[in-house]
């Protein structure tokens, strides 16, 4: 099937297998290795993009599910050249250690603060319960994200008004 | 002046998810492969049909049991001086063992093509249980073995019996309790696999996966395979986790190996979840029992213990030679006892090989958890606090060095100062007054603890060994001529940070930035040879390595900045970073200025090479041994038996800490896995030997729900065995961690008349427990 993906903004049209899963639609047609593989049954997470703007498994979503869609993946969040703030949150708070959950968590991550731009400690653990992490124990991930809503919040004087407009409504993270 | 919190390096690459992991590998030409595997846990192979599937259009090579028995490939040395089949050629032993190796085009069409392959089999009865394992009529599983005929692997033990049983005769109190470690696996998130690539023309082997131990590999490779060992290269790249389970070589990456030889072309293989989960080795699997001699006052006198060890099919343990339990024998712990004695029994069973070293440093996650089980066995007994109980028998700081009664030499240690600062951390004697008042409503709170002695950073080379390969590391050290300088380090990390740390060390003994030092490893061709990074050894022996040979730079570097100060070596000093005349340190010359002077036409001494670049080998004169005290405080839900972590404090002790960011990170991690381990994690296995945990919807890892928010604390005792003082610590909270959980499971349950409960603490189990009837956890089985 001939599909056009939206991918970090850039359009990619290709000839793919029904079958195709989206993971490996961007990893092996795209060269977009930073999206991970972990478990095939949608449990631990480490493929997560962000599918219009949802964080999604991308193991459990065809290729061709995401025909004329946009999807977002690790490698889109630095802006040129300006990391993230949830990029730097892990940095500072070392909320990584091998490296494999990472950009699920980033974008998990990103998502959240779009939503809830001053998520609490119980608000970050839900957000990211979904996503397994076999090094940190949690803990500093939590700390990570934590540090990238203050941070956030320090740079946009309005971050609510701001996060709001950009937040999915229910019904589409409900997708 | 680099010690201290520091960013990791690695980070920039992987927040950007420019990590470079196994699968992330492409080369041009490059095939894939994939196993068929086993769906019987017993069974004669009677045929193997792979022409459908040679006759695929995007199949390019099937390879059978068959195909290697004609290459001498059809078996390969395990860890533990069995053998293991690469693909199974007279039967198959365990369920996802494997038969066939597809290399197709593409992933998917190697999978479509494992559909094609026609395998008869005759199944036979099973051993599932390892207590049945040496029954007369056990089905004999390894009759490939020359003249066997029971499934009996060994016999050993440590300690001295006589003496254990003479002071247990005459005992006042005794106490005995059998347990089960379950088998549990290590579930890094990236599964193993390989990318193998066999050059005909010039005859080199290049290996890419995920291993924790490059140099061993290749060694291994080179003497199972009879490939010249200088024309293999094993790259181990960025790793997605390892815990132990990225030790062995597993047939996968043999049968890569052999399909890019056969087809000319570079194959990958990469496993998924279930094919890890259920072949990729696995860890514990220990059935003990424990039993304490003691005074009426709680004095403990001795410890005694039995254990059966199911080791599956093949033996695969990972441990050094002389010691077929591990460093299981280190179960005396923390305490002063008089004598100490265990035999262990090890079976085969049809289940998978491994017996990995799960963040355990060789089996002493079992002896932790045995020991601060059985003390809590004591305490309930005598009906002394648990805490109490432990003050009164830990070692007191001055028995160190201490002889433990079966043959160890502890290094350095405050132990009374860790449980107490953990206890005043918990705010422990509210924390019972608390529960007092909770079970008076009905509601079940525990408080367990647990206190560890971790022996890690194997080993001196006169007693350990892998295979015959001696744990000693080398290191390389250059500094280029403006004072940059290149560590090539024969460990690999899996996320525990080395290209920061160990920066960290150079740059501390060398006065230079840590920023200053790039950190390779990883690569065979680049790094001097190693055994790799498990069992908590890289900073107690690498690490070591590491500051020697920077010592050795820094010794040169006072040569040739004698020769700079027109001054003798004798009358320089090292201080603030750099050789200066004594008494004058505005003469002091930094790394750089030296670096470039050694590189410059300064005329040096005669029989002084020059440069500073230094090479070492560090054979650990001991073990390190890291401690800690751990304080969980639970609630068990009554109606459902659902237990919710609501604290854990941990003190842990791991001598001089190099980067307390990335130690912390550390012990969070063996944390949320201890938990993991008490209540979730396990691989039970049916009556016909099915695997039911064989994916992350049956066999569960903790998630951020789980896990409390840890709270930490530290002492410092250095270890007076290392250069710079520090002791392993990448298992401590694993090991640590495990009973205190279950201590504070049992401690909830204790109206109950609970006394013990094992592993995983489930909320099924958990209830069937407080109703007085247990189910053991490994077996599905009534």
């Amino acid at each position: 099937m001939r599909i056009t993906v939206s991918v970090n903004g850039q359009p990619y049209t290709r000839d793919v297998e029904p079958r195709l899963l989206l993971v490996h639609f961007l990893r092996d047609e795209l060269g977009l290795t930073g999206t991970h593989w972990g478990c095939d049954t949608s449990n631990c997470g480490v493929c997560t993009v962000r599918l219009d703007g949802v964080p999604v498994k991308s193991c459990t979503v065809l290729a061709v599910m995401a025909d004329g869609h946009e999807v977002t993946t690790v490698e889109g969040l630095e802006r040129d050249g300006e990391l993230d703030v949830v990029q730097k949150g892990f940095v500072e708070c070392h909320g990584l250690q091998c490296g494999f959950c990472t950009p699920g968590m980033l974008l998990t991550a990103r998502w959240l603060l779009e939503r809830d731009p001053d998520p609490d400690e119980g608000t970050i653990r839900e957000a990211i319960s979904g996503q397994l992490c076999r090094c940190t124990g949690y803990e500093n991930i939590v700390r990570s994200i934590r540090w990238a809503a203050e941070a956030q919040a320090q740079a946009q004087p309005q971050p609510q008004s701001q996060a709001q407009a950009h937040a999915p409504t229910d019904a589409e993270a409900r997708q | 002046m680099s010690y201290g919190r520091m960013h990791r390096k690695e980070d920039a690459r992987f927040i950007r998810g420019r990590g470079t992991y196994t699968d992330d590998v492409r080369l041009p030409g490059m095939l894939y492969g994939a196993i068929l595997r086993s769906p019987h846990a017993h069974a004669r192979i009677v045929s193997v049909d792979a022409s459908a599937a040679e006759a695929h259009p995007k199949v390019r090579a099937v390879i059978t049991g068959q195909t290697l028995a004609g290459l001498g490939l059809a078996w390969m040395p395990t860890l533990s001086q069995d053998i293991q089949a690469v693909l199974a050629t007279d039967k198959v032993r365990f369920q996802g063992q494997e038969v066939a190796f597809v290399v197709a085009e593409d992933a998917y069409s190697a999978r479509d093509a494992l559909e094609l392959i026609d395998v008869e089999y005759e199944p036979l009865d099973a051993v599932v249980d390892a207590r049945t394992a040496l029954d007369q009529d056990a089905p004999v599983i390894r009759d490939d073995l020359e003249g066997r005929t029971d499934n009996h692997l060994f016999d050993w033990e440590a300690g001295d019996r006589a003496r254990t049983d003479a002071i247990f005769e005459r005992a006042e109190v005794k106490v005995a309790q059998d347990m089960l470690y379950p088998r549990v696996h290590p579930a890094p998130l990236e599964t193993c696999g390989a990318v193998a690539d066999f050059d005909k023309v010039t005859g080199k082997l290049t290996v890419w996966c995920p291993t924790q131990a490059p140099h061993a590999h290749r060694t291994l490779y080179a003497m199972v395979a009879g490939l010249p060992e200088h024309k293999i290269r094993v790259i181990s790249p960025d790793i997605g986790g390892g815990f132990g389970g990225k030790v062995g070589i597993y047939p996968g990456y043999v049968c890569a190996i052999v399909g890019s030889i056969v087809t000319g072309r570079p194959v990958k293989w990469m496993e998924d979840r279930s094919e890890n989960l259920m072949s990729t080795s696995f860890a514990r699997d220990y059935h003990m029992r424990g039993e304490i001699a003691a005074t009426r006052d709680g004095k403990i006198q001795a410890i005694r213990v039995k254990v059966l060890a199911d080791h599956g099919a093949f033996n695969g343990t990972a441990q050094p030679t002389k010691f077929p339990a591990g460093f299981f024998h280190v179960f005396s712990g923390s305490y002063d006892v008089e004598a100490a004695h265990c035999e262990v029994t090890g079976v085969y069973t049809n289940k998978a090989p491994g017996g990995v070293a799960y963040a355990c440093s060789f089996r002493v996650t079992e002896a932790v958890y045995l020991v601060e089980r059985m003390v809590d066995v004591l305490a309930a007994e005598l009906g002394t606090d648990p805490a109490e109980l432990r003050l009164r028998n830990l070692l007191r700081p001055e028995q160190f060095p201490y002889h433990s009664p079966t043959g160890w030499e502890y290094d350095s240690g405050d132990y009374p100062r860790a449980l107490r600062l953990a206890l005043d951390m918990a705010g422990y004697d509210k924390l019972r007054a608390e529960q007092a008042d909770r079970r008076a409503r009905g509601e079940l709170m525990g408080i367990g603890i647990s206190f560890f002695t971790e022996a890690v950073g194997a080993g001196p080379r006169k007693h350990m060994d892998i295979l015959g390969l001696g744990m000693a590391d080398g290191a390389e050290l250059r500094v280029h001529p403006t004072g940059k300088a290149v560590l090539r380090v024969s460990c690999q990390s899996q996320g525990q940070g080395h290209e920061t740390t160990f920066a960290q060390i150079v740059g501390h003994e060398l006065g230079i930035p840590a920023d200053d030092v790039e950190v390779v490893h990883g690569d065979t061709d680049q790094t001097p040879f190693g055994l790799g990074t498990y069992g908590s050894r890289s900073t107690p022996v690498s690490g070591a390595a590491a500051a020697i040979v920077s010592r050795k730079v820094r010794d040169r570097a006072r040569i040739v900045a004698a020769a700079m100060l027109e001054a003798s070596p004798d009358d320089l000093e090292w201080s603030d970073g750099t050789w200066s005349v004594v008494g004058d340190p505005a003469s002091g010359k930094s790394l750089a200025e030296i670096a470039l002077a050694a590189h410059s036409n300064l005329e040096l001494p005669d029989g002084v090479e020059g440069h500073l670049d230094a090479v070492t080998v560090y054979n650990p004169p001991n073990l390190t041994y890291p401690f800690g005290a751990y304080i969980c405080v639970v609630d068990v839900d009554p109606g459902t038996g659902q237990v919710r972590v609501r604290r854990f404090v941990a003190v842990d002790d791991c001598g001089v800490r190099i980067n307390p960011m990335i130690v912390e990170g550390q012990i969070h991690g063996g944390l949320a896995d201890g938990v993991g381990m008490a209540l979730m994690q396990v691989m039970a296995f049916d009556e016909d030997g099915n695997h039911l945990g064989a994916s992350f919807m049956d066999y569960l890892l903790p998630t951020s729900m789980e896990c409390p928010s840890w709270e930490l604390g530290e002492t410092v005792t250095p270890s007076p065995a290392h250069p710079i003082g520090a002791k392993g610590v990448g298992e401590s909270a694993t090991v640590g961690s495990p009973a205190a959980v279950v201590n504070a499971v049992v401690d909830a349950l204790a109206p109950y008349g609970v006394r013990h409960a094992d592993m995983p603490l489930t909320p099924a189990n958990v209830w069937r427990v407080v109703n007085g009837d247990p189910f053991r956890t490994d077996l599905a089985i009534s």
